[in-house]
């Protein structure tokens, strides 16, 4: 069991073994082959309001859902829906960010820009899963966290920093699922993992293309091509490792048939936590600190070829 | 083209290499006068931003830094172009500093503690966080954990780098899954914000010390200010995102002047005993 979860951190041409490819999920792009959409296509699907949502996938995917308000702190955050519900019968905690279907929703939930209270009504409910042995679900979809004022002064770092070292040592299974935006530190707050899968046109980036252009291009405009630049779609997500699998969507992308989409989740979440929770809870936590661990590309000198200048002897005697 | 009056006084004129102008003052500042007050301004005590060599100076000990992973650089994961390549934007930096990467890693004593050292150069690349500055400081961390040693993080950066694009964004959750190990482990881990301490660096590590210090009158923030403003669509409020707003707010221990850094970290490095290391006191 090590072997096979700790392998299935780079698709590789061998792709993911151990994640059951019946359950539709894509783990090889080789299934793209000449016909992956551009990036900037991948960031259009990935922001299409008639796109399912988190409470349009809860309600497909879980069966008797009841949703938890609040932070205990300050105020309840309507861009992070977090409660408890049952997934093929077994109960498990769901924590997701909301975006709205139509303006007004979205002004509502804030375009699903969770404020630090929202980070910390779901560190509170990560909390409740570890406690009561019930897997944690999240689902990711946001443009980032809110950048106004009163989120600057309630610590929104602080907020994500700690919802992320919450679920990089949470003892209880954690599969993750980029449903639409996955954008930068807003949505990696929900974003540690056991598993991490995404629809397949779902984008994860370190920033969104409009702000990389504006930094590196000095335009907004650019935007397309930094989006093309950032490798911010599905495949390319896949081949850095940054996520495990895709789910495959409807002809046409999510939006077009939530009850398809939200078929191929379940199918896929089952099929996961089914997985999961056999792994003994030390076994997941060191592989989910591994999975973490090993991203990154470095280049270093092998041991040896840059040797350390000797000492002279009189250093070694005054002890410098 | 602007006509010079003949007859008007004639600018000030300062050999630049010699003299810096407070940006907050406006005082003229001899280099060397400058260099010796730690890079805080005379006139006012603004702090001015100091690079990763200098700050290793005014923390660890004197020549007791050796510095670890030192020749580890950075590859090209998603062949990032923008008017640049990003090989050359590295190569640039380099030429700059003098360092690989933005963050010194290494052991040290700070007033005769042995800590686990790492300070971050802003001047590289905006200090950003990529491949190389994650490793180094998960190294780090891990090696404050193997020889139970505080770890000490100054941190200055501008957040993730956004060359590497979402690996520089894993780069979050891998530093706070080392810096965590150490927090169950009761290594004390002492965070100091420097200016500018933003965006993913903020959002990860940075926030999570035992004891997170800033320097007086560094930006810190999570958005850039220029974002909030759009946001808000109006001008922000004088002081916001300095360290003394995140004082007000409950996000940092204390601000603390250059001067007293040094001491400051070994107060509470020596009254934060290393779990295992010494608990004859509490049998």
């Amino acid at each position: 069991m090590l072997e096979r979860i700790a392998g299935s951190r780079r698709a590789g041409p061998e792709g993911n073994g151990h994640l059951p490819v019946d359950a539709g999920l894509i783990t090889d792009t080789a299934a793209y082959a000449g016909e992956r959409p551009t990036a900037w296509q991948a960031v259009q699907t990935a922001r299409n309001i008639g796109r399912p949502h988190a409470l349009d996938v809860i309600s497909r995917v879980f069966d008797r859902f009841q949703e938890l308000h609040g932070d205990r702190g300050f105020r309840d955050d309507p861009a992070i829906v977090a409660g408890i519900a049952e997934l093929g019968g077994r109960p498990v905690v769901v924590v997701g960010q909301q975006k709205g279907a139509s303006t007004e929703e979205n002004i509502e939930r804030n375009f699903g820009m969770p404020y630090p209270e929202g980070y910390r009504k779901a560190i509170r409910c990560y909390r409740l899963a570890e406690k009561f042995h019930l897997p944690l679900v999240t689902l990711v979809d946001t443009p980032g966290a809110y950048p106004g004022p009163e989120a600057e002064e309630r610590g929104q770092a602080e907020a994500i920093a700690s919802s992320i070292q919450v679920m990089s040592r949470l003892a209880t299974p954690i599969v993750v699922v980029v449903l639409g935006e996955g954008g930068s530190g807003g949505a990696l707050a929900l974003g540690v993992g056991d598993v991490v899968l995404a629809l397949e046109n779902a984008i994860y980036s370190v920033i969104s293309p409009e702000g990389s252009a504006a930094i590196l291009w000095r335009s907004a405009a650019e935007a397309e091509r930094a989006a093309q630049a950032m490798k911010l779609a599905g495949p390319d997500l896949l081949e850095t490792g940054v996520v495990d699998a895709l789910i495959k969507e409807p002809a046409g992308g999510a939006h077009t048939d939530h009850d398809a989409t939200a078929a191929a989740i379940k199918t896929a979440l089952v099929a996961q936590l089914e997985r999961l929770v056999r792994v003994p809870v030390a076994d997941l936590l060191s592989l989910r600190y591994e999975r973490f661990r090993s991203f990154g590309t470095v280049v270093e000198p092998r041991a040896g070829e840059v040797a350390a200048p000797p000492r002279p002897w009189w250093r070694r005697v005054l002890g410098r | 083209m602007r006509l010079r009056n003949p007859f008007g006084r004639k600018p000030k004129e300062f050999p630049s290499h010699l003299w810096t102008q407070c940006p907050n003052c406006g005082e003229m500042l001899f280099n060397k006068q400058l260099a010796r007050n730690q890079s805080v301004c005379t006139n006012c005590g603004h702090h001015f931003k100091l690079g990763a060599k200098e700050r290793l100076e005014l923390l660890a000990d004197a020549r007791s830094f050796t510095e670890t992973d030192a020749d580890m650089v950075s590859s090209d994961p998603l062949g990032f172009v923008d008017s640049k390549t990003y090989p050359d934007r590295i190569a640039a930096a380099q030429a700059k500093t003098g360092h690989k990467d933005a963050v010194l890693t290494g052991t040290a004593t700070i007033s005769d503690i042995p800590v686990v050292l790492a300070v971050m150069d802003f001047e590289f690349m905006g200090g950003s966080m990529g491949s190389v500055v994650g490793e180094k400081l998960t190294r780090a961390a891990e090696r404050a954990l193997a020889d139970r040693a505080p770890l000490v993080i100054v941190a200055a950066s501008g957040g993730a780098r956004m060359q590497e694009g979402t690996i520089a964004l894993m780069q979050l959750a891998k530093t706070v899954a080392a810096v965590t190990r150490l927090d169950e482990a009761g290594v004390p881990f002492v965070s100091v914000l420097t200016d500018p301490t933003t965006g993913g660096v903020l959002a990860s590590f940075a926030s999570l010390g035992d004891i997170v210090l800033a320097e007086p009158g560094a930006l810190i923030g999570f958005s850039g200010a220029r974002v909030t403003s759009e946001t808000i669509g109006e001008k922000l409020p004088k002081g916001f995102q300095r360290a003394e707003f995140l004082l007000d707010h409950g996000f940092v221990d204390q601000v603390v002047p250059r001067a007293q850094l040094k001491e400051r970290i070994a107060f509470f490095l020596g009254a934060f005993r290393v779990a295992g290391q010494d608990l004859r006191w509490s049998l």
